[in-house]
């Protein structure tokens, strides 16, 4: 595929991957906060390939991953709404909540829709008015515009049976909020390519400047990812840490205008609950009162009892980067894909999920 | 969740497009990417383009691996 295989070229990796055992002769300590790029790096096992002196630590950058089980009760709740149906991106369905999930709702017959895009969720709701459709919104900002422009849709349509549950977070400030924690020595960020052509690199220049770390903003291809491991490792070397864009081919330093534009139309930011590291101020997405009537969770009584959450389960730590999947006592003994315990199994973009299926 | 896909636009009309990906064609809205082209390359995100993808830059990226392969050899 155009843009894609390119990317992959095996013989390409080599020199990279020669220079960066080259120039890392101290251990550099890097931390990845995109699902995808975790999930990329398990893949093609790029651990490996790069020398021992450089840790690639996961972080919080599985949107599906850091729903909080609060959050995923509440959609849960929404499901038994008489003459509701959820529409969700499908790597939702199966995360446990404190007693159930969507997946076991739809099992008992509730309405529970996966859908790839919200536009689709939309077109329920316009083929079938006497059903309540809620579309359940996760996503950090590559996806928060795609759900503002559907909200905007649904207004332009009069649609009255269609409503979205926000469960959408921001990453920069997130960032931040883990540095805060003070838990981790970073030497740099690989940064996430999709959520930064949305935001551009602008966003992420507090990370160099404030905080002295390295910031390569990388496509998801193992030589994008290599080379921004280069990259980073030059900026550390040189002790000049900045933001730089590996994903030229993605990412404007601008990001997208006109998807900034759409997003802050439709959504305001919100004090939000992340799972592993609680309630960061500013870092969610919560409808405008404009758009009141769209909100699930103003248009629903929804109100859960306290949430639960699963006795052993790490993800929390797991998402800090404190602990690797194997860290965690019940990964692959109990918690599985088949049997999943939390969410860092559940979604394809885990990091749990990715240890398991490609090992470490 | 971030994953996005490049796919060639093969016809706009208003603020749909039909995009084709490794042969496969699909509707998707350019409501976020309104200055998109016929045969322009987009990342097809959850049913949007969200970025038109610059072909000039995907370009220089492809030589900068050569290069570091030349040097190599040196």
């Amino acid at each position: 595929m155009k843009f894609i295989d390119e990317y992959r070229d095996g013989e390409k990796a080599r020199p990279i991957i020669e220079e960066i055992h080259r120039l890392a002769d101290r251990p550099v300590r890097l931390m990845e906060v995109c699902g995808t790029h975790t999930a990329s790096i398990a893949r093609y096992a790029l651990r490996k390939a790069l020398p021992e002196t450089i840790e690639l630590i996961s972080g919080p950058g599985c949107p599906v991953c850091v729903t909080s089980n609060r959050d995923l009760d509440k959609a849960i709740s929404l499901a038994r709404i008489p003459g509701a149906a959820v529409a969700t991106f499908g790597d939702m369905v199966r995360v446990p909540g404190s007693d159930s999930s969507l997946a076991l709702e739809r099992a008992s017959g509730r309405d529970v829709r996966v859908v790839y895009s919200p536009l689709d969720g939309l077109k329920i709701a316009e083929e079938k008015p006497h059903l309540k459709v809620i579309f359940l919104g996760v996503g950090f900002e590559t996806t928060a515009p795609t759900v503002a422009a559907t909200a905007l849709e649904a207004r332009n349509r009069g649609l009255k049976n269609f409503f979205i549950f926000s469960a959408h977070k921001t990453v920069p400030k997130a960032l931040k909020a883990l540095l805060d924690l003070g838990e981790i020595k970073l030497d740099g960020f690989l940064l996430p390519g999709h959520v930064s052509t949305i935001i551009g690199s602008r966003p992420y220049e507090f990370l160099a400047e404030q905080h002295g770390l390295a910031c390569v903003i990388s496509g998801f291809e193992p030589l994008d990812i290599l080379q921004s491991v280069l990259m980073l490792v030059r900026q550390a070397k040189s002790r000049r840490p900045r933001v730089e864009i590996q994903y030229k081919r993605g990412v404007k330093p601008e990001g997208n205008p006109k998807a900034l534009e759409v997003m802050d139309q439709a959504f305001e930011p919100a004090d939000v609950e992340w799972r592993g590291l609680g309630w960061i101020p500013g870092t969610g997405l919560t409808l405008r009162e404009e758009f009141g009537d769209l909100d699930a969770s103003r248009a629903f009584d929804i109100r859960v009892p306290l949430a639960k959450e699963t006795n052993g389960c790490r993800c929390g730590d797991v998402l800090r980067g404190l602990i690797r999947p194997e860290g965690c006592g019940l990964f692959a003994r109990v918690c599985t894909p088949e049997n999943p315990l939390g969410p860092c199994m559940v979604s394809f973009e885990g990091s749990c999920a990715a240890a398991y299926k490609y090992g470490s | 969740m971030c994953v996005a896909i490049p796919a060639r636009i093969k016809s706009i009309e208003g603020l749909t497009a039909d995009v084709e990906v490794g042969g496969v064609s699909r509707k998707i809205s350019v409501q976020l990417t309104p200055e998109v082209h016929k045969d322009d390359y987009v990342l097809v995100h959850a049913g949007f383009a969200i970025q038109v993808v610059d072909e000039q830059e995907a370009r220089e990226t492809l030589k900068l691996f050569e290069e570091l392969g030349a040097l190599e050899t040196e």
